[in-house]
C-alpha cells in the first residue's frame, strides 16, 4: 500500500511543480509606478489595467501610486539603484536627469520593431536622439475670464494680443475693491509659474527661450515678454502678493471674483465651477505679440510615460504603453482625466458634451503643444532661478534686460 | 573548576549591561548613526545617489557651498530667525507664565487663560503656516485692522516683500513656540517655595526686586535648558518657513533647512544638498555639546 502511494504522491508533486513552473514563466508582472491612480475616479486605472491584462494574457501589472511628489523622488532614487519599475509615469522636467542617469530606455527601436503609427501620437519627447516619453494626456493652459467682471468693466472683445490684454487688465481692475485684472503666482515654493504663467506668452506667439539648444533668455521674446509683466505690474493690475503665491492660491482668487484673467490648467473647470457654481468665465488663448497670426503655442503639462532601461520585460513593457497610447483607450483615460488626449485620433468624450472643454479643445486643434522646460535640466531649478530674478524686476532692484542676463547666466551654469 | 566559574561569572557581569543596551544602540545605530554617517559620505562624493559609481570629491562641495552667497545670507537669516525666535518666547512665555501664577487674576479667568495662551501649541506647523498667510495676506484681516486703525496707509505685502518677509515669519514661528516656555516656566514658578517671598515680604522688597532676586534666580535653571533646546529646534525650522514664502520673496527668507531642501530635491545636487546638512549636523552638535556640558555641570 505504501508502496503505491509514493509514487501516486510523487507524481502529483511532480505535476503541480510543472503547473506552477509554466504559470510563472507565462505571468510577466509588470511594475507601473505613476502618481495618475490617484488623481483619477477611484479604480478607473486599474480597470484600464484589467482590460489590458485581458487583451495580453499572461501579462500582469502592479500599479504602484503614490502623490505627484512621492512619485518624482521615488523615480529619481529609482533611477540611480536601478530598480526602477518597469514602465514609469513622467513628467516632462523630469526626463533629462533620468536620460543622463541612462535610465530609460529608447523607444525609437520598439517603435520600428512593431511598425509603430508615430503620426498618431501628439509628441514624442526625445533626449539625445532618443525617444523617452509619450505624453499620454496633456493639460493645456489657456485664459480664463470672468465674464460678468469683463462686462462690469466694459471690456466687449476678449483680449487677443498683448496690448488688448494690458487693456482689459487695466479696465478690470480696482483696487480699492480688492479687484484685479490678472494673477501672477511666483511661489518659489512651486516655481511652475515661470512656465505656465510667464512663458506662456512667449509660446503662445510661436516664440522660443532657446536657441541652437541653449537658453536664449536675453533675446527679444523673453526681454518682450519680462517688459510686458512687468508693465502689467507697474499698471497695479496684478493681484498682491506675487512673490508668495501659489497656483491654488490663484484658482482661489479667480473663483472669488478678485481677479479677471488668469492662465490656469483646463484640468481646473470642474474645480472652479465646484467652488463657485454661479462664477460666468469663458477660455480664451494666451493672446500673442501685435501682428502674430501664426500658430499658438498652447502651454501644456502632461502625464508622460517611459520604459526603465533596466526592465527585464521590454517588449510587455512595450505592449502597456502602445495599449494607452492607442485610439480608445487614450481617449477612455483622458475622459476620465479631464485632459487632452496623447493619440491625435482619439477625442474625449468630454468635448461634446461640455462647452468649455469643448471650446478649449478647438483652441488646442488650432494650437499646437509647447513647454520648452520639457527635456531640459533640472527643469524646477531653472524655474527657481527665473522665478527670483522676476521677483526682483518686479520689486523694482532691475530691468527686464538685467533679469533676463541675469537668469541667462544662471541657466548656463546648468547647460 | 571554582576558579574557572568565577571567571564566568564576571564575564557574564560584564557582558549584561551591554546586552540590556544592544537594542537601543541598535535602533540608534540604525534610526540615527547610519542616516548621519552616510549623508556625511555623500557629501565627498560626486553626483552622491544620483549614480551608481560616484567619485571622491574631496571637500569640493564644502567650498561650492561656502561661496555662494545665498548660503551666507542663509545662515545670517537662521541666525535672525533663531536668536529672535527664542528671546521672544523666553520673555512672552515668562510674562503669561507670571500671569498664570499670579494671585491677583481671578481663579476663572485663569483657567479660560490657560486655555487660550496653550492654543498655539495644538497646531501643527502646517496649519499654522496656514493660518498666518491667510491673517497677513494682502487682503487679510491684519491689513484690514491696522488700516482702519490708521497705523497702515495702504496694504502690506508682508510675506510677500523682501523688507518685511523674514520679520513676518519670524513673527509667526513666535506665536507657535511660546507656550512650551510658558509652561515649564510655569511649573518652575509653582515650585519656588514661598518662604522666600514671605522673607523678602519682610524685608520689604519690592515686586520687581523679587523678581529679579528670587524667581529670574530660581527659574535660571529651565530658562536656559530651554532656550539651547529651542535655539537647536528652532534652528532646523523647515515647513512654516517652506509653506509661507518657500525661502523668498528673492533669498529674504532663505534658511539653512529650505537652502538644504532646494539643493536636494529642486537642483538635485544631493552632494552639495548632503555638505549643507552637514554644516547645519555641526552647529547643532555645537550647540547639544554646550547643553550636554551645562546640564553635567548641574
Amino acid at each position: 500500500m505504501t508502496f503505491r502511494i509514493r509514487p501516486a504522491m510523487l507524481k502529483m508533486a511532480a505535476a503541480a511543480w510543472l503547473l506552477g513552473a509554466t504559470g510563472a514563466m507565462a505571468d510577466t508582472t509588470l511594475e507601473f509606478t505613476q502618481w495618475w491612480e490617484p488623481e483619477l475616479p477611484a479604480g478607473s486605472l486599474r480597470k484600464i489595467m484589467d482590460e489590458f491584462e485581458a487583451a495580453n494574457p499572461g501579462i500582469k501589472v502592479t500599479l504602484v501610486s503614490g502623490p505627484y511628489a512621492t512619485t518624482r523622488d521615488q523615480i529619481s532614487v529609482g533611477a540611480a539603484t536601478g530598480t526602477l519599475s518597469d514602465v514609469v509615469g513622467l513628467d516632462g522636467a523630469w526626463v533629462n536627469n533620468l536620460n543622463a542617469q541612462n535610465a530609460l530606455a529608447d523607444m525609437n527601436p520598439m517603435m520600428d520593431a512593431s511598425k509603430f503609427d508615430k503620426s498618431q501620437v501628439a509628441d514624442i519627447i526625445k533626449v539625445d536622439g532618443k525617444a523617452v516619453m509619450f505624453p499620454v494626456a496633456s493639460f493645456v493652459y489657456p485664459v480664463f475670464v470672468n465674464m460678468d467682471l469683463a462686462a462690469k468693466a466694459g471690456v466687449t472683445k476678449l483680449p487677443s494680443t498683448r496690448t488688448e490684454f494690458l487693456d482689459a487688465a487695466k479696465k478690470m481692475t480696482q483696487a480699492d475693491k480688492n479687484q484685479y485684472g490678472w494673477v501672477l503666482p511666483l511661489s518659489l515654493q512651486t516655481p511652475s509659474g515661470v512656465q505656465n504663467d510667464m512663458m506662456s506668452w512667449v509660446w503662445a506667439s510661436g516664440q522660443s527661450m532657446m536657441a541652437n539648444g541653449k537658453p536664449d533668455l536675453e533675446g527679444k521674446p523673453v526681454v518682450d515678454m519680462l517688459s510686458f509683466v512687468k508693465s502689467l505690474n507697474d499698471a497695479g493690475t496684478i493681484s498682491p502678493g506675487i512673490a508668495t503665491k501659489t497656483e491654488q492660491e490663484k484658482v482661489e482668487e479667480f473663483v472669488n471674483d478678485r481677479v479677471g484673467m488668469m492662465i490656469d490648467s483646463l484640468a481646473h473647470v470642474n474645480l472652479i465651477r465646484k467652488r463657485n457654481p454661479k462664477l460666468n468665465f469663458d477660455l480664451i488663448p494666451v493672446p500673442v505679440v501685435e501682428n502674430y497670426n501664426g500658430k499658438r503655442g498652447l502651454p501644456y503639462a502632461s502625464w508622460g510615460i517611459g520604459i526603465s532601461a533596466a526592465s527585464k520585460h521590454q517588449e510587455e513593457a512595450w505592449k502597456l504603453v502602445q495599449y494607452l497610447m492607442s485610439e480608445k483607450v487614450n481617449a477612455k483615460l483622458v475622459s476620465l482625466a479631464n485632459a487632452f488626449p496623447g493619440n491625435v485620433n482619439a477625442k474625449p468624450d468630454f468635448v461634446t458634451s461640455d462647452k468649455a472643454f469643448g471650446k478649449a479643445f478647438e483652441i488646442f486643434k488650432t494650437g499646437y503643444l509647447a513647454n520648452e522646460f520639457t527635456g531640459l535640466p533640472v527643469a524646477e531649478d531653472l524655474m527657481t532661478q527665473f522665478d527670483v530674478q522676476a521677483q526682483k524686476m518686479l520689486a523694482g532692484e532691475q530691468s527686464p534686460e538685467q533679469a533676463a542676463a541675469n537668469a541667462q547666466k544662471g541657466w548656463m551654469a546648468k547647460f | 573548576m571554582i576558579r574557572q566559574k568565577r571567571s564566568h561569572h564576571r564575564l557574564k557581569r560584564a557582558v549584561a549591561p551591554y546586552l540590556y543596551l544592544s537594542p537601543s544602540l541598535l535602533i540608534i545605530g540604525l534610526l540615527m548613526l547610519l542616516p548621519m554617517v552616510t549623508v556625511i559620505g555623500y557629501s565627498f562624493q560626486n553626483s552622491a545617489v544620483l549614480r551608481r559609481d560616484p567619485s571622491f570629491a574631496g571637500l569640493k562641495h564644502y567650498q561650492a557651498i561656502f561661496n555662494d552667497p545665498v548660503f551666507w545670507a542663509s545662515l545670517w537669516h537662521t541666525l535672525y530667525f533663531t536668536c529672535m525666535s527664542v528671546v521672544f518666547h523666553m520673555t512672552i512665555g515668562m510674562v503669561f507664565a507670571l500671569m498664570l501664577n499670579s494671585d491677583r487674576i481671578n481663579p476663572t479667568l485663569r483657567n479660560i487663560l490657560r486655555v487660550l495662551y496653550i492654543l498655539p501649541w495644538l497646531f501643527t506647523a502646517v496649519i499654522i503656516a496656514v493660518i498666518w498667510r491667510l491673517l497677513l495676506e494682502p487682503n487679510g484681516v491684519v491689513n484690514s485692522v491696522l488700516m482702519q486703525m490708521g497705523i497702515i496707509g495702504s496694504k502690506v505685502e508682508w510675506f510677500s516683500s523682501p523688507e518685511t518677509a523674514l520679520h513676518a515669519v519670524t513673527f509667526a514661528n513666535i506665536w507657535a513656540g511660546y507656550p512650551l516656555f510658558m509652561v515649564s516656566l510655569l511649573a518652575g514658578l509653582q515650585g519656588i517655595p514661598k518662604d522666600f517671598y514671605e522673607a523678602a515680604d519682610i524685608d520689604g522688597a519690592k515686586a520687581y526686586q523679587k523678581l529679579i532676586f528670587i524667581t529670574i534666580p530660581q527659574l535660571m535653571p529651565i530658562i536656559i535648558s530651554i532656550s539651547l533646546l529651542d535655539f537647536i529646534w528652532t534652528m532646523q525650522v523647515f515647513p512654516l518657513i517652506w509653506i509661507t514664502t518657500g525661502g523668498g520673496p528673492i533669498y529674504s527668507t532663505e534658511v539653512l533647512s529650505t537652502y538644504t531642501y532646494k539643493l536636494a530635491f529642486s537642483s538635485y545636487n544631493l552632494s552639495q544638498a548632503s555638505a549643507s546638512a552637514v554644516v547645519i549636523l555641526l552647529i547643532s552638535l555645537g550647540l547639544t555639546l554646550f547643553y550636554i556640558r551645562y546640564q553635567k555641570a548641574r
